[in-house]
């Protein structure tokens, strides 16, 4: 390969981009089948320590390769086309188990394809399997999954974060070149963080949703997962886009994410960078109290932008701290609607023994789903609940018009915004898992935007001295401005080596 | 003074469809207690004539043309279910007979 084919492409076939897997499938270097048996055999190797699948699907993506060879010698080509890559397990796949991570789903196989599989699909991307997570996405940390936990590549005895640990997880050990994965509250940014891969949940409306295991609605949006920013560029070009079929999908253009990464660090001279200082606060004890490192290498990421002519502007999210709170009221009401339809009686799974239908219903949900999905139903069905709707859920939702104006006025001044992700690189499996408050606090940065409805990223821009963990910078670019985010990252990515290293497994 | 107690417990799991033992019933009470404390928070704020947000793109009533469109056969859309017959869900008894 050519240096120029890729940031972070380095030697054997699964150490490629899918840039670079692009490249050497265009020349005719590999076939996919070569490359896609290449990825089955790290998988092989490298899952037993990861666990970042719930399902490989060796034998359809051994089809789908061929298919994809077959396009190439017809002369197609395409910047998936050939391409292996994983999905969440809540994105239902035509003929392959979709679990949502949850036992009351261990035995479903979806009649038909999610939008975005289609779309991946249609691109000749090949499905390698099906990525682990947090139980119907409700986590911070995967190891709320109903299977097993998913371990750190850079540390086994750390989380990847959540909920799509298995996404973030799987690019980071490179089991798949790119992944989907799903950002409810952070569910994507901040394991791409802990893990030190490169991840977007683009604005909400961008990607249709239609075929996803519904967790909070109004909040719920698919996105990628990469090596790098050109590639997460590559992926946003193939998901994004109106669907018919998902009504909260926006009927906006879809712009050439890669075309807007421009070419050197110069084309953002004169962008202003918003550094809210409610991002870099000292928090309460063991409460989104940053760590110093954190702190120190997204200021370092900061200045090297300053270094391609960026400015920096301070600017205020006043009601950060509320944010939490108001999602967490939020998406369990929203949560405690949605799961109301995994009943055992159309599909999943059905207790025995029930001596009438509501009887079936109670002892399938408590068969089928874990103690943190139970909490949260309960927690919605409770902020629902006649007495408890205003106090609870409508004060949520105006705290969230609230927190919307923050970002509304903040964007009248900056082109985009600046945070980290976590205020802490990851945790260690089990130091959370009891305490259902302080696991929620984990998600104290990606909180706020995505409740306005922003879409965002993670990028890699460190690493902890002593531990050798990621630490990863969060950009927020105004509604449907998903270009500056990526022309920045990538400008910035330009600037660093930090890609160019793999974990040890 | 804990916010939820076992009654609440007890009612929310019903309108959940779901059901605790004793033990269990403990747990969720005290982690929703304190997780309800938490949102408390929000108490501080005067939320007095702003509008709530359920949802942040403005579309309203999407529509499209009521011409049938292609769907799932009754085979596919009965393939994963537990228990079918005559081209139906089974399920137990909805209403009992009485006396």
């Amino acid at each position: 390969m050519t240096e120029s084919s890729s940031a972070c492409s380095t030697g054997e076939i699964h150490d490629l981009t899918v840039a670079g897997i692009a490249e050497a499938l265009a020349k005719g270097d590999v076939s996919s089948r070569e490359v896609t048996q290449a990825f089955l055999t790290r998988i092989e190797s490298v899952e037993p320590d990861v666990r970042a699948f719930l399902t490989v699907t060796a034998d359809v993506a051994l089809g789908m390769a061929d298919e994809a060879d077959r396009r190439l010698a017809a002369g197609e080509r395409g910047p998936l086309l050939g391409v292996p890559v994983g999905l969440k397990d809540l994105i239902c796949t035509e003929g392959t188990r979709t679990t949502g991570g949850s036992k009351i789903l261990n035995n479903y196989i979806p009649p038909y394809d999610a939008t975005v599989a289609r779309r991946l699909r249609e691109a000749g991307a090949v499905f390698v399997g099906k990525l682990n997570m947090d139980e119907f996405a409700m986590g911070s940390s995967c190891e709320n999954s109903g299977y097993y936990p998913t371990h750190n590549p850079w540390d086994l005895e750390r989380i990847p974060g959540g909920s799509s640990g298995g996404s973030v997880a799987a690019v980071a050990a490179r089991e798949c070149p790119a992944s989907l994965g799903s950002d409810t509250g952070g569910s994507i940014k901040l394991p791409a963080a802990l893990c030190g891969v490169v991840g977007i949940r683009p604005t909400y409306g961008r990607v249709s949703r239609y075929g996803i295991l519904a967790f909070a609605s109004s909040l719920d949006q698919i996105g990628p997962v990469t090596r790098d920013v050109r590639d997460a560029a590559v992926m946003m070009n193939a998901i994004c886009g109106h669907d018919p079929k998902d009504s909260t999908s926006a009927p906006v253009d879809v712009p050439d994410f890669t075309a807007a990464l421009g070419r050197d660090g110069s084309d953002i001279k004169g962008l202003k960078i918003g550094i809210p200082k409610e991002y870099f606060l000292q928090g309460e004890e063991g409460r989104g109290g940053m760590d110093p490192e954190v702190e120190a290498a997204v200021r370092k990421a900061a200045d090297a932008l300053v270094g391609l002519g960026a400015e920096l502007v301070d600017i205020s999210l006043p009601h950060t701290q509320y944010g939490v709170a108001t999602y967490y009221l939020v998406c369990t009401a929203e949560a405690s609607s949605n799961l109301a339809r995994y009943d055992g009686a159309h599909y999943g799974h059905r207790a025995t023994g029930a001596s009438d239908i509501i009887d079936m219903f109670t002892r399938s949900r408590n068969e089928g789903f874990g103690a943190e999905v139970k909490l949260r139903i309960m927690l919605g069905t409770y902020a629902l609940s006649a007495g408890f709707y205003d106090a609870y859920y409508m004060k949520a939702l105006k705290v969230r018009t609230l927190l919307k104006r923050d970002f509304d006025v903040a964007f009248e001044k900056v082109d985009l915004i600046l945070t980290p992700t976590s205020p802490t690189p990851a945790f260690k499996l089990g130091e959370k898992a009891d305490d259902p408050l302080q696991m929620y606090l984990t998600d104290i940065f990606t909180i706020s935007p995505n409740l306005a409805g922003l879409g965002g990223m993670s990028v890699p821009c460190g690493f902890t001295s002593e531990t050798n963990l990621p630490i990863g910078l969060q950009l927020i670019p105004p509604a449907f401005g998903e270009e500056t985010m990526l022309r920045v990252a990538h400008a910035y990515e330009q600037t660093q080596t930090w890609c160019e290293r793999a974990p040890k497994l | 003074m804990s916010k939820i107690n076992k009654q609440d417990i007890d009612k929310v799991a019903l309108l959940s469809r779901l059901s605790f033992t004793d033990a269990e019933a403990e747990k969720f009470a005290g982690q929703l207690s304190q997780i309800l404390e938490y949102a408390e928070k929000l108490n501080e704020l005067d939320t007095e004539g702003v509008e709530p947000t359920s949802h942040c793109l403005n579309l309203t009533n999407v529509m499209r043309e009521d011409i049938p469109q292609a769907s799932l056969t009754a085979e596919q859309a009965l393939a994963n279910a537990p228990d079918a017959e005559d081209q139906c869900f089974k399920v137990p008894p909805i209403i009992q007979e009485s006396g």
